[in-house]
């Protein structure tokens, strides 16, 4: 998919914002709903994003390179696996979050299968989700999904890091 | 989520402490990367709220309660992979669909797809990953989230 041109953008985004702004005026039911869910989204996002950044921010600054680079880089072995997991376990928010955070970690010379772990396990390992979800859905299923999916992510890591250093990917921007 | 905001002064405040210059130049870095991801932000939050309008609780609802629990995962990963829900929502109503009888492969093929594949994401993942690698771990994860819903099957006894 290619991305429409600034020009297009901006002119979708103008339309919505005019289509929410009339809804709400004269009260379009459709309207109105949409708007709102707008509204409870972004804000979520605004309590963990600003947050996020300054994190990432620290992190550019203080981090040494090499310091990533031992730890979670192409040789370092099974410890960097753990530790991108124990990090994604503490990463807030959701896969949005983890993007930017992933990025710096690329930058700082982090293994690309040590971060598609990361990303993976922060989709499926947070630790506050992890706690939401065994009180509603019980122990066992928790478990069985942690441990399945965790296994499958890091094998499909591996095979998807290997795959791409050899095609000499790099990540984005940011 | 409060600790979190404590933390982060805490360190912004170590930090301007042991080097200004540095904690400066951090937050520099800090509201570049933000503002230039905002756009994509925005067009996630359009695509969202459009969404989930169209697709809202009650039509997942209905939708998982088939009584085809082959067919039911299709539908579930199908949901779980278009919708973006954050757990404190997900996981009370899935809550909810157990009691009503779902199964719980289905839920699991819902709740996986919903935290790994994100199709509403796409625009965020896309400015980090790229296009190319952004359809491949959606993907991959779908592929990770059936497997996982059939374990789960297995374990639960639903699977025959």
């Amino acid at each position: 998919m290619k991305t429409a041109p600034k020009i297009v953008r901006i002119l979708l985004a103008a339309g919505y914002l005019l289509f929410i702004s009339i809804s709400f005026f004269i009260g379009f039911e459709p309207g109105v709903k949409i708007g709102n869910n707008f509204i409870s989204f972004a804000l979520e996002m605004v309590k963990i994003l600003p947050i996020a950044f300054i994190l990432i921010g620290l992190f550019e600054v203080w981090v040494k390179k090499e310091t990533v680079e031992r730890h979670l880089g192409k040789d370092s072995s099974y410890r960097g696996y753990i530790w991108s997991i124990l990090l994604a376990g503490t990463t807030v928010g959701g896969l949005y979050v983890a993007f930017p955070v992933a990025y710096s970690l690329f930058r700082k010379g982090a293994g690309l299968s040590v971060i598609f772990t990361y990303l993976g396990a922060a989709a499926i390992c947070r630790i506050p989700m992890i706690i939401f979800e065994a009180s509603f859905l019980g122990v066992k299923f928790t478990l069985i999904r942690l441990i399945t999916s965790l296994s499958l992510v890091i094998i499909t890591s591996m095979v998807l890091g290997k795959y791409l250093e050899k095609k000499c990917y790099q990540m984005q921007k940011g | 989520m409060y600790y979190l905001y404590a933390f982060t002064g805490l360190l912004l405040l170590i930090s301007f402490i042991a080097n200004k210059e540095k904690t400066f130049r951090a937050l520099k870095i800090s509201i570049k990367r933000f503002v230039k991801i905002i756009p994509a932000f925005l067009a996630m939050l359009i695509l969202v709220s459009i969404v989930l309008f169209l697709v809202p609780d009650e039509t997942i609802s209905r939708y998982l309660g088939n009584d085809n629990s082959y067919l039911g995962i299709l539908v579930a990963s199908f949901f779980g992979s278009i919708i973006f829900m954050p757990g404190f929502i997900a996981f009370p109503l899935c809550g909810i669909l157990l009691s009503k009888g779902v199964t719980y492969m289905v839920l699991s093929a819902f709740t996986t797809t919903l935290m790994m594949v994100g199709v509403l994401t796409f625009p965020i993942e896309k400015e980090y990953l790229g296009t190319k690698v952004t359809i491949l771990r959606n993907f991959i994860s779908l592929l990770i989230a059936l497997i996982v819903a059939l374990t789960t099957g297995f374990f639960f006894g639903e699977l025959f």
